[in-house]
């Protein structure tokens, strides 16, 4: 069973963390994986570095620009992880956009993910259709998730084939929004939660983008299965270190 | 071969929309939509008016008696520097405020290189009294200064794009990154045919006006409605798309697009997309784009801040692929001299994105019964800077 499945089985609300592979320092990429999984973290996706990464705000364009010029590429990233599976039992999950990707050459990508113990892919520039009619197969073959995004603009027709679609995870975007982090979530954002979960989707949802603390947590988890930090936790990275992680997971939840 | 739009948005195996899901609805309403709105009688009406009575098509196809003397062919240039604002790129900012107001919507943004696109969108927002915000990058702001003014003068809002190399490649990304933060009441009217589908064709056919009235003057002019060649600059390639439009699939006529080598092709700075492009993913769009091995978009350069982008769009991405299109590039110094030279033979001083295209004459022989239509896609009143620094004026 793909680790994603598994883990999504646990009874309980899933904290998802995101980071840039390469930054602060080159060469963290694994030990930011061992403290995470140390802090209880549930799941992690790996942000593959692009020097045009149109989803996103100025912390993550910040963290990838200074992945890039600290040396990281592809084929880095992929020898850094080629053992992560003696230490690392959690759910992993690659992020990136579709150029590297296609570069690298996506049967050579979805290989090497494979044999690596990459659990799924999140590709915000490659839409579902895309996907459904040239990539799937490839990915079915090598045993890799594709999660998709849906946002608050996104019309429940779609919604629904999404699900239909979808293993894994649905990654909800919390706004109409690029990443970065926001400290509280109004009205229009519990709105969207709640009518999303009165959906009854098949497929579990996690909150992503604007979480930043133990709040807005609380807020995403109440109507889905877990929520994602990103920006946030770049930050904290940047200001304190991969040692102090396990302060900063603490302060999200007990 | 067809070289139009398939109706998937490719053109060959170049074009789609490679967007964020956050984008889905913006562009699937345009999708929807472009066609069904801009072929009402009602729109075209409104467009054609404006075009003839505030943007003064239709512009001059002028025979250049002298430079086609020195060059023993027939030269023609087909002058868009003479719309109101200075270039083509009006064409399709006109277009697209009548497609914007149809679809409801409020707020406008833009990208802008030159300035040029800027400055059309800033102006079709005046007449129709409409926000505009303009991202444009650090960089340009600088060698575009006039341009930058004109925006504010037309009481746009020029926003400093400062990521990556501070040029028009980060000034997309802002702008589609501002798209995504207003999804509802805001149009995003792109300045080239490029970005994800149907962006590239709706563009191409609002700038195609130039080779409708290209077709029907050649006849009056020469007696027959084709050139054999047609030359334009390349940066996204509005302006050759609406030189080439009417005859991409007339093998009767040539066609050669010309991209800026900057400092030369192998330099390492330069934005000649066809010689150093590989397939990949920019703004949406699937084309030829100039990369690292490892898929990171490489900054590119150019004196002509219109030119300096490191993609094409899908269409000529397409030409170039199927050799349907010439493409040569020309480096800073044979552009800035073209610049010269158009002003001392037929006093015409062009933007030096327009330069570029003329110094195909110095690569490329024609016949002396051969005629030539160049794309005369911009005037040089906002490069006046640079022309002084350059020739020390
Ligand atoms: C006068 C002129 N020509 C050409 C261009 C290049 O754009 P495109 O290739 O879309 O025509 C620009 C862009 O700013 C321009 O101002």
């Amino acid at each position: 069973m793909n680790r994603i499945d598994q883990k999504f089985q646990e009874d309980h609300k899933l904290l998802s963390i995101y980071f840039s592979a390469g930054h602060p320092r080159l060469e963290d990429t694994v030990p930011i994986l061992k403290n995470l999984q140390a802090a209880g973290v549930d799941m992690v996706e790996i942000g593959l570095p692009f020097s045009d990464p149109l989803a996103d705000g100025p912390t993550i364009q910040k963290s990838s620009t200074k992945a890039l010029r600290n040396g990281m590429t592809t084929d880095h990233l992929f020898s850094q992880l080629e053992h992560i599976r003696k230490d690392i039992h959690i759910p992993l999950v690659l992020m990136g956009y579709l150029n590297p990707m296609m570069q690298y050459g996506i049967e050579k990508f979805c290989k090497k993910c494979e044999a690596i113990g990459i659990d799924g892919l999140i590709i915000p520039d490659l839409p579902v259709d895309v996907y459904h009619d040239e990539f799937k197969t490839l990915f079915d073959q090598y045993g890799l998730y594709n999660m998709f995004l849906i946002t608050p603009q996104t019309p429940e027709e779609r919604i629904r084939y999404i699900d239909k679609v979808s293993n894994g995870f649905i990654y909800m975007v919390s706004s109409a929004s690029v990443t970065g982090a926001k400290n509280t979530f109004g009205n229009t954002q519990t709105t969207y939660f709640e009518r999303i979960a009165n959906m009854k989707l098949n497929t579990p949802t996690v909150v992503g983008f604007g979480i930043s603390n133990r709040e807005t947590y609380e807020t995403a988890t109440a109507h889905s299965k877990g929520a994602i930090i990103g920006s946030a936790f770049i930050q904290f990275l940047e200001e304190k270190g991969v040692a102090q992680i396990e302060t900063f997971i603490r302060s999200l939840r007990e | 071969m067809n070289y139009n739009v398939d109706e998937k948005g490719y053109y060959g195996d170049f074009g789609g929309a490679f967007i964020p899901e956050m984008l889905y609805p913006n562009v699937t309403e345009l999708r929807e939509s472009y066609l069904t709105i801009t072929e009402q009688p009602e729109f075209k009406k409104e467009f054609d008016d404006l075009l003839k009575v505030y943007v003064g098509r239709p512009t001059p196809l002028y025979f250049a008696k002298r430079l086609s003397e020195r060059y023993q062919t027939k030269i023609y240039l087909k002058r868009e520097d003479l719309c109101h604002t200075g270039a083509h790129k009006v064409n399709n900012t006109i277009g697209q405020i009548l497609l914007a107001e149809r679809l409801g919507k409020t707020r406008i943004i833009a990208e802008t290189g030159a300035g040029q696109h800027g400055v059309a969108t800033a102006t079709v927002c005046a007449l129709k009294g409409i926000e505009c915000i303009v991202y444009m990058g650090e960089l340009d702001i600088k060698r575009q200064a006039p341009n930058v003014a004109r925006m504010k003068m037309l009481g746009a809002e020029v926003r400093a794009a400062e990521s990556g190399s501070k040029t028009l490649k980060d000034a997309t990304n802002e702008a589609i990154r501002d798209w995504i933060n207003n999804p509802v009441d805001t149009h995003y009217i792109i300045g080239s045919v490029v970005g994800p589908h149907p962006y590239p064709d709706m563009v191409a056919r609002f700038q195609s006006v130039i080779s409708e009235e290209t077709k029907w003057q050649l006849q009056e002019q020469e007696g027959r409605d084709y050139p054999d060649h047609v030359i334009a600059c390349v940066g996204g390639g509005s302006n050759a798309a609406g030189l080439y439009y009417h005859y991409l699939n007339d093998k009767r006529v040539n066609i050669i697009a010309v991209e800026a080598a900057g400092k030369g092709i192998d330099s390492g700075e330069s934005a000649a997309t066809s010689a150093l492009g590989k397939e990949g993913i920019i703004h949406g769009s699937k084309t030829l784009l100039m990369q690292t091995p490892d898929g990171q978009i490489t900054e590119p350069y150019s004196i002509s801040a219109g030119l300096d982008y490191p993609g094409v769009g899908p269409l000529h991405a397409h030409l170039f692929r199927s050799k349907r299109a010439e493409f040569i590039s020309i480096p800073d110094q044979e552009a800035m001299d073209w610049g010269l030279t158009l002003s001392q033979m037929e006093g015409i001083i062009p933007a030096i994105e327009t330069a570029h295209a003329f110094a195909a004459l110095d690569v490329r022989k024609f016949g002396s019964d051969e005629v030539v239509v160049f794309n005369c896609s911009g005037r040089g009143d906002k490069d006046l800077e640079t022309y002084i620094d350059y020739f020390k004026l």
